[in-house]
């Protein structure tokens, strides 16, 4: 069975180890809440770069609204925990779903632009949703939504930064992930082999907008309060500085540029004044020395493209 | 057989008439020419046939077990058809592998679905193998098997042009267009494409339909030529009849022959 050939053991042990291991740390209070906090911070950046990334980094399709598919779950899941009592789990997976389907909805007419114009088109729709929440009384309009139970935990967050590599990883390693990337890298002869470009590039909008939407209900359950304006465009300018830092089509990139950022950023704390100076020349270093980003379009050999197709079949 | 009619088909942008009542009929198997100078419409007729544009008048037939018409052209469905082509200037997936080039010209051979893609179950598997293995034996052929983990975009030009047509083949196609084939290949790179063109007719047993400045390759390889001129079909015959006729001449030397 090539489920359980010796590498992939090697992997599960690791990421359950990984797991066991800040669970102990979190559980005894050798890490206090405030790293907890940024532990999970740093997991539902890495869950929104990674589906930002299948959207603009391996499907080509520049977008500037990742916020609002956030926005989307973490309001659904407010109000499937908080107003209707449903338990976590029926929350994340409404989240996704709902904000997949918004990602259909947007992305069957705007997805026919391309470049610069697909950009503002998903601006447009991150401010429309932006005022939506405003206007709404029910999820607590401008005010806010309040008394969110707190569910989003390290056992959850970690669960859903792992099911979002694998996913992800999975489906970029499936004839549809390559479809997808073959759009990127030239529209006209993907469709003369036979993609229909603007299925895959819909497919890789809900795809992003169900994992931006996990991360949102992630969020919503572990702050107790949403606002409108937590999920404004510079969340989603946020969101694409991690991806194009890490590399644009990287998914070892997407993990280590949501680590990176967040811990610069922690680091920089004790010099608010200074913070966002150095954040940026950061960011002008990284473009200056290294354009593609971290890693390239570069993977670590867990996540290594083309495993399906080489690898596995190896060994048969 | 007609695997493929065209009746006056005319396709014009704005005022500019690219394509001007063009009347032809392909047979199975053959070998095809269309020759011209720049302009003359070569390329707008291949983007007609694989459905890039749709025709202003006139109407397209391909006879690929079933009729397709030119309404159901559309550019993501003709590799479904068994319509596959190449381009004039070479659109391989530059940052993808050889090997992954090919496998995207297997596309509509898949069949698992989205959960497989997802979760990776056993469909999956199956079917991936098969076309892996499928590839290995096609990028043999092509000589490019020791190439296939290399990006497209790290291969030399000649080894990019024979990629774009084994991905082309991938699609298992009845009909295969050719657009500029041998363009910037030197003298010995274009002898060996006119053996590969004859050995990929009968080996694959399809129709080739191919655009070509490079006489010695047309002249040596084609059945039958088209001459195009200014959006107009001004001739049809064999290389031999082509190289005699004299508004072919009139056209290509722009003087009284």
């Amino acid at each position: 069975m090539r489920v359980f050939n010796k590498g992939s053991i090697f992997k599960y042990i690791g990421i359950i180890l990984f797991y066991a291991i800040f669970q102990v740390l979190l559980s005894t209070g050798v890490l206090d809440d405030y790293i907890e906090l940024n532990i999970i911070l740093i997991c539902i950046n890495i869950i929104l770069a990674l589906g930002l990334n299948l959207i603009t980094g391996f499907t080509g399709q520049f977008s500037l609204g990742h916020a609002a598919f956030m926005s989307i779950g973490a309001y659904t899941s407010a109000i499937v925990t908080a107003k209707l009592g449903l338990p976590f789990f029926v929350g994340i997976m409404l989240s996704g779903i709902t904000a997949a389907l918004a990602g259909i909805v947007i992305g069957i007419p705007t997805l026919r632009l391309k470049g610069d114009y697909l950009a503002i088109a998903t601006l447009g729709f991150g401010e429309i949703v932006k005022i939506l929440a405003l206007n709404i009384d029910y999820i607590g309009g401008a005010i806010g939504f309040n008394d969110i139970p707190q569910y989003t935990n390290w056992t959850w967050t970690y669960g859903m930064t792992v099911l979002a590599v694998v996913l992800i990883k999975n489906f970029l390693n499936s004839y549809k992930g390559r479809a997808c990337i073959a759009i990127r890298e030239d529209e006209i002869a993907a469709e003369a082999m036979g993609v229909n470009t603007t299925f895959y590039k819909v497919l890789a909008f809900a795809i992003g907008a169900f994992f931006a939407g996990i991360a949102g209900s992630l969020y919503a359950n572990y702050f107790y309060f949403i606002k409108p304006d937590s999920f404004n465009f510079m969340k989603s300018i946020d969101i694409l500085v991690i991806v194009v830092f890490g590399g644009l089509g990287s998914i070892a990139g997407s993990i280590i540029g949501a680590i990176v950022l967040s811990v610069i950023s922690l680091l920089l704390q004790s010099v608010s004044d200074l913070r966002m100076i150095v954040y940026a020349l950061v960011l002008f270093g990284i473009m200056l020395f290294r354009p593609a980003g971290l890693m390239g379009n570069q993977e670590f050999k867990i996540f290594k493209k083309g495993a399906d197709a080489n690898g596995s079949v190896k060994g048969q | 057989m007609a695997v493929l009619k065209v009746n006056n088909l005319s396709k014009s942008f704005g005022g500019i008439e690219a394509l001007k009542d063009i009347n032809l009929e392909i047979h199975e198997n053959e070998i095809i020419g269309l020759i011209g100078q720049n302009g003359a419409g070569k390329t707008t007729f291949f983007n007609l046939l694989t459905g890039i544009y749709a025709p202003t008048s006139g109407e397209i037939e391909y006879n690929l077990g079933k009729r397709i018409t030119s309404r159901d052209l559309k550019p993501h469905k003709t590799a479904g058809y068994g319509i596959s082509r190449t381009f004039q200037n070479i659109r391989l997936f530059q940052n993808m592998t050889v090997m992954e080039n090919v496998l995207l010209g297997y596309h509509t051979g898949f069949k698992y679905g989205l959960a497989s893609s997802l979760f990776k179950l056993p469909s999956r598997h199956k079917d991936e193998y098969e076309h892996y293995e499928r590839s290995l034996n096609l990028l043999k052929e092509f000589k490019l098997l020791d190439k296939k983990d290399v990006l497209a975009r790290n291969l030399s030009y000649g080894e990019q042009r024979r990629l774009e047509i084994a991905r082309a083949l991938a699609a298992n196609p009845k009909v295969l267009l050719l657009d500029e084939p041998a363009a910037g290949m030197n003298p010995n790179e274009t002898k060996e494409l006119t053996s590969l063109i004859r050995w990929i007719r009968e080996t694959f047993d399809l129709t080739i339909i191919l655009i070509e400045h490079d006489m010695s390759l047309v002249m040596k390889v084609c059945e039958r030529i088209f001459v195009f001129d200014s959006g107009r079909l001004i001739a049809e015959g064999t290389p031999d009849e082509i190289s005699r006729n004299q508004r072919v001449i009139k056209a290509y030397l722009g003087e009284e022959a």
